[in-house]
C-alpha cells in the first residue's frame, strides 16, 4: 500500500471551542487513481494536506494510522517530510495563482521547480522547463516561459501548476482540483496525461474534484466525502448505483447538455448524514 | 445610542452596526497584542520611556546641564546614581532628559519617513511605466549615497540643530521604505481585487490611498521598528559631529559618541545611555513584530 | 432585432505585445438576454470581457453599449451600467476589508446615498446571512465569496453583468445555487450577460446564444438549442460538445 489512512481527524482550535473538519476518515491507496469528491468544506483539501503534513498552524492532526509506503507520517521529522513534499509525492495545490509567484516569470518558476529536485545548469533546465509546458499542452511554451502570471488565462496558470508538478517524476501525485478551469479538450488532454504517468510509471493519483462525473469516469475508485466524513466509496462506473442521498443529490444538481431544466434542484441537506 | 462597551457586546460574532463591528475588530486586535507576551514587553517599555522622557523635570536628580568640574567623572553613588560624565553633569538626569530628544527625534523621523516612503513606493508600484522609472531613480539616488555624509550636507546646508538633523535623516532613511512598499504594490497591482477597485470607477488616487496602501503598511512597519536603532545611531552620528543636537542639550547618542574614551575607565559613563538606547531598540522591535502579526487580519 | 442591441462589439481586436489574442470577434447581445462564450483555455475568452468592461484599454474595433459608442478610457458613469465578476473568488476579494467595506465601495465612489439599507438588501438579494457582512473574504467559504462578489457588481443596479467563469471554482451544489439565482436576477432586474464559461452545460443553461470562441477568432455562432440538438458547424465545437456529453452519461 502506498499510503494508509486509518482514523483521521483534523482538529482547529477556534475562539468559541474546538471545531472537527476531517472526523474519521479511512482510506488505502495504492498504484491506482483515487477520486475524492464533496462538496466545499467537506475536508478534501484538509485530508490530502494531512498526508503532506501541511496543514494550517492552528490544526491539530491526530490518526490511528497515517503511513506514505511505509513511512510513519505522523512521527516522521522534517527531513524526512521535506523528501516526501516535492520529490517522492507531488502535490498540485487549489488556487493556481495564488500559488504563482506574481513576480517571477512562468518560465524561471518552472525552471527552479526543476532545477530544485534534479540539479544541472541554467540552460538544462530551461530546456526542461519547455518541455514540461508542452507536455501539458501549452501552445507556444517559449513565448509563455516569459509571461508573468497574471498574463496567462485562468486555465494555462493550472496547467502551469500541474507542469511544476510533474518536474521530480513522483510516486505519488495528489491533484487539489486540477482541471477545474479548463475546457473540455484540454482537461481531456491533462486526464489522459496523468493516466499515463500512473499506468507507465506505476504512480498513485489522488484526484480530487467536485465534478463527480468527471471523477467517475477517470478513477478507478470514488470517495465522497460529506461534512468530514466519507460517506461512500464506489468503483468507477457504478455512479448510476450510489445509494447516499448525498450522492445522489450532487448528481442531480448537475446542468444538463442533454435535458434541460428550467431550474437546477439544490441540495437539501439531512441532519442525518452528519451521523456514521 | 447607549452601548456598554461590555466584552460580550465588543466579541459579539455578529455586530448590529459598522461602529460595533470595528470596535471589536480593534479589541479583538487588541487580544491579540495582549497575548504575545513580547509585544506586551515591547509596549511597556516603549510606554514607560515615553512617560520617564515626559516627566524628566519632576524625575531628575540633577540639572542636566549643570557642570561640577570637581567631580567629573564620578562613580555612581548616592549623588549621582549613575555616576557623572567627563564635565561632571549627572548621568541620570542626562538620560531623562535626552529621551525627550532622542525618542523625539525617532518619533519625527518616522512620522516623516513612512507616509512618504509608503506615498512613493506605491505611486511607483502601482502606475509603473514612466512614472516608477523615474521615482526609482531618484530613489536610487538617494540610496547610493552613503547615509551619513548626505545627512551632514543637508545639515550643514541648513543650519546645525534637532530639526535640522531630524529633516536630515528623514530624507536619508525614506528609499528603502519606498523600495519596500513599491515591490509589495508589484504583487497585488495586478490582482483580480484591484482589478475590481477599478471597475467601481474609482479614481486612481482613490485606489492607491484606499486600497493599495494599507496593504503595505504591515510590512512597513516592522521593518521602521527594525531601523530605530538606526536611526538613533545616525542621530548620534550627527551630533557627534557637530551637526544635530547641540551642546550642552543631552542627546543619548551623543552621549554615547563623547563617552567612547572612557569606555574602559569609566565604564559607567557610556553604559547608561548604551542600556537606553538598547532596551529603546529592542522594545521597539517587539512591538512591531506583535503589531505585524495583529495588522493582518488573515493570521491563519 | 428591433432597438440597437444592448452590447454590439465589432470585429474587436487586442494585441499584447506583438502578439494578438483576439483577432477581430464580433457579437451583439440584445437587452435582457444572455449570450455565452465558449472555447479552449486561452483562446481570449476574458480579454474579450476585459476589453468590454474597460479594464484593457488596447483594443481596436468598435464597442457600443447601450446605443452609445465607448472608446478605450470610459467615464464614471460606464462603471455604474457595466460591472463584471471574476473567474477566481478567492482573488477578487480585497483580503483586508470586510464584505461591509467592499460593497460600500461603489457606493461612495457614485456617491449614492442610504448605503446602509442598500448593503443590506444587496446582501439578502444574493441570498447571504446578515452576519457575514461585518466578515473579511478569508472567513467566507468559495461560494460565499462568490456570491459576494456578485453583490458587489449588483450593488449600484448595473444594467450589463459580464461574468467570467462565475462558478467554476465552486462545487456543483453551490453552482447550482448560483446559476439559480443568476437567472431569477436577471429575470427580476432585466440584466444583460455576457456569460464566459467552460463548461458548455453551464452556458447552454444560461444562455440563449452562444459564441464559440478558438486561438482569439469566434469561430461559430450557434443557439443553445443547436447546440443540444447537436446541429453545430465547426469541428472544434463538435468536438466540445461530444466531450460534454461523454461525461455526462454515467
Ligand atoms: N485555517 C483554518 N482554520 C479554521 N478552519 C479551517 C481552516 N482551514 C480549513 N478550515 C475548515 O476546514 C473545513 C474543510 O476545509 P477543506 O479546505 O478541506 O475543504 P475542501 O473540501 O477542500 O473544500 P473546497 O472544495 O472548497 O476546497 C472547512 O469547513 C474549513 O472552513
Ligand atoms: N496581460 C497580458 N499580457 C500578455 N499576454 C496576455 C495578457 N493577458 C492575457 N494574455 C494572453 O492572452 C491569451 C488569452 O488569454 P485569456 O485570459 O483571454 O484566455 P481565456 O480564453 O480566458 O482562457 P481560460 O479559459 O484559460 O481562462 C493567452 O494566451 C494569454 O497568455
Ligand atoms: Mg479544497
Ligand atoms: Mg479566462
Amino acid at each position: 500500500m502506498l499510503v494508509d489512512i486509518a482514523d483521521l481527524r483534523v482538529t482547529f482550535a477556534t475562539r468559541t471551542g474546538t471545531f472537527e473538519a476531517v472526523r474519521g476518515v479511512s482510506m488505502r491507496i495504492g498504484t491506482e487513481k483515487l477520486g475524492i469528491v464533496g462538496e466545499s468544506g467537506s475536508g478534501k483539501s484538509l485530508t490530502a494536506r494531512s498526508l503532506m503534513r501541511l496543514l494550517p498552524a492552528n490544526a491539530r492532526l491526530s490518526a490511528e494510522r497515517l503511513t506514505f509506503d511505509g513511512i510513519d507520517v505522523l512521527n516522521a521529522d522534517e527531513r524526512t517530510m521535506r523528501t516526501i513534499r516535492g520529490r517522492r509525492a507531488g502535490f498540485i495545490l487549489q488556487d493556481p495563482k495564488y500559488s504563482l509567484n506574481p513576480v517571477m516569470t512562468i518560465g524561471r518558476q518552472v525552471a527552479e521547480a526543476w532545477r530544485t529536485h534534479k540539479g544541472g545548469g541554467r540552460r538544462e533546465a530551461e530546456e526542461a522547463a519547455a518541455d514540461l509546458l508542452d507536455q501539458v499542452r501549452i501552445r507556444d511554451p517559449r513565448h509563455v516561459m516569459g509571461l508573468y502570471p497574471h498574463e496567462v488565462s485562468g486555465g494555462m496558470g493550472q496547467r502551469v501548476m500541474i507542469a511544476m508538478m510533474l518536474a521530480p517524476d513522483p510516486e505519488l501525485l495528489i491533484a487539489d482540483e486540477p482541471t477545474s478551469a479548463l475546457d473540455a479538450t484540454v482537461q481531456a488532454e491533462i486526464l489522459r496525461l496523468m493516466e499515463d504517468l500512473v499506468t507507465r510509471r506505476g504512480m498513485g493519483l489522488i484526484l480530487i474534484s467536485h465534478d463527480l462525473p468527471l471523477v467517475s469516469h477517470f478513477c478507478d475508485r470514488v470517495a465522497v466525502m460529506y461534512a468530514g466524513r466519507v460517506v461512500e466509496t464506489l468503483a468507477a462506473g457504478e455512479l448510476a448505483r450510489a445509494r447516499h442521498p448525498y450522492t445522489r443529490g450532487l448528481l442531480d444538481c448537475l446542468p444538463s447538455l442533454t435535458h434541460p431544466r428550467e431550474r437546477l434542484p439544490v441540495l437539501a441537506r439531512d441532519a442525518a448524514w452528519l451521523q456514521p | 445610542m447607549s452601548v456598554a462597551f461590555t466584552r460580550d457586546w465588543l466579541l459579539a460574532e455578529t455586530p448590529a452596526s459598522r461602529a460595533q463591528a470595528a470596535w471589536g475588530r480593534r479589541y479583538r486586535a487588541w487580544l491579540g497584542l495582549r497575548a504575545n507576551p513580547l509585544a506586551m514587553i515591547g509596549l511597556a517599555v516603549v510606554v514607560a520611556f515615553v512617560l520617564l522622557a515626559l516627566a524628566a523635570s519632576l524625575l531628575a536628580t540633577h540639572d542636566p546641564g549643570a557642570q561640577d568640574l570637581a567631580n567629573r567623572l564620578a562613580r555612581p553613588s548616592a549623588a549621582h546614581w549613575l555616576g557623572t560624565d567627563e564635565l561632571g553633569r549627572d548621568i541620570y538626569s542626562r538620560i531623562l532628559h535626552g529621551g525627550r530628544v532622542t525618542l523625539g527625534m525617532v518619533i519625527a523621523v518616522v512620522v516623516l519617513v513612512a507616509p512618504l516612503g509608503l506615498a512613493v513606493g506605491c505611486v511607483a508600484g502601482y502606475f509603473g511605466g514612466l512614472v516608477d522609472r523615474v521615482l526609482m531613480r531618484v530613489t536610487d539616488v538617494f540610496l547610493a549615497f552613503p547615509r551619513l555624509i548626505l545627512a551632514l550636507a543637508f545639515v550643514a546646508a541648513l543650519k546645525p540643530g534637532v530639526e535640522s538633523a531630524i529633516l536630515a535623516i528623514a530624507l536619508t532613511a525614506w528609499p528603502p521604505y519606498a523600495r519596500l512598499a513599491r515591490a509589495e504594490t508589484m504583487t497585488v497591482r495586478n490582482s483580480d481585487f484591484i482589478a475590481a477597485c477599478r471597475l467601481t470607477g474609482a479614481a486612481p488616487a482613490r485606489i492607491v490611498l484606499r486600497h493599495v496602501a494599507p496593504l503595505c503598511v504591515p510590512s512597513l512597519v516592522v521593518r521602521i521598528t527594525l531601523d530605530m536603532s538606526s536611526i538613533i545611531i545616525t542621530a548620534a552620528s550627527l551630533g557627534f559631529l557637530g551637526m544635530g543636537a547641540q551642546p550642552p542639550s543631552p542627546e543619548w547618542g551623543a552621549m554615547i559618541a563623547t563617552a567612547k574614551r572612557f569606555i574602559f575607565e569609566q565604564w559607567w559613563v557610556p553604559t547608561g545611555p548604551g542600556i537606553a538606547i538598547m532596551l529603546a531598540s529592542l522594545a521597539f522591535n517587539f512591538l512591531g513584530d506583535g503589531l505585524r502579526d495583529v495588522l493582518d487580519p488573515k493570521q491563519r | 432585432m428591433t432597438a440597437s442591441p444592448m452590447i454590439d462589439v465589432d470585429r474587436l481586436r487586442v494585441s499584447f505585445g506583438d502578439k494578438e489574442v483576439v483577432k477581430g470577434v464580433s457579437f451583439r447581445v440584445p437587452a435582457g438576454e444572455c449570450f455565452g462564450l465558449v472555447g479552449e483555455s486561452g483562446s481570449g475568452k476574458s480579454t474579450v470581457l476585459r476589453a468590454l468592461s474597460g479594464l484593457n484599454g488596447a483594443w481596436s474595433g468598435r464597442i457600443a453599449v447601450a446605443g452609445a459608442e465607448v472608446g478605450p478610457k470610459r467615464h464614471r458613469a460606464f462603471f455604474r451600467k457595466v460591472q463584471m465578476v471574476f473567474q477566481d473568488p478567492y482573488g477578487s476579494l480585497h483580503p483586508r476589508q470586510t464584505i461591509d467595506r467592499i460593497l460600500s465601495e461603489p457606493l461612495l465612489v457614485h456617491g449614492l446615498g442610504d448605503v446602509e439599507r442598500r448593503v443590506a438588501a444587496t446582501l439578502a438579494e444574493v441570498a447571504l446571512p446578515a452576519a457575514v457582512r461585518f466578515r473579511f473574504p478569508h472567513q467566507l467559504s468559495g461560494g460565499q465569496r462568490q456570491r459576494v462578489a456578485i453583490a458587489r457588481a449588483l450593488i449600484a443596479e448595473p444594467e450589463v453583468l459580464l461574468l467570467d467563469e462565475p462558478t467554476s471554482a465552486l462545487d456543483v451544489s453551490v453552482q447550482a445555487e448560483i446559476l439559480n439565482l443568476l437567472a431569477d436576477l436577471r429575470r427580476q432586474r432585466r440584466l444583460t450577460y455576457v456569460l464566459v464559461s467552460h463548461n458548455l452545460a453551464v452556458v447552454a443553461h444560461l444562455c440563449a446564444r452562444i459564441g464559440v470562441m478558438l486561438g482569439g477568432e469566434m469561430v461559430e455562432e450557434l443557439s443553445a438549442e443547436d447546440l443540444r440538438a447537436g446541429r453545430a458547424q465547426h469541428p472544434h465545437t463538435r468536438e466540445l460538445r461530444t466531450l460534454s456529453v461523454g461525461l455526462e452519461e454515467v
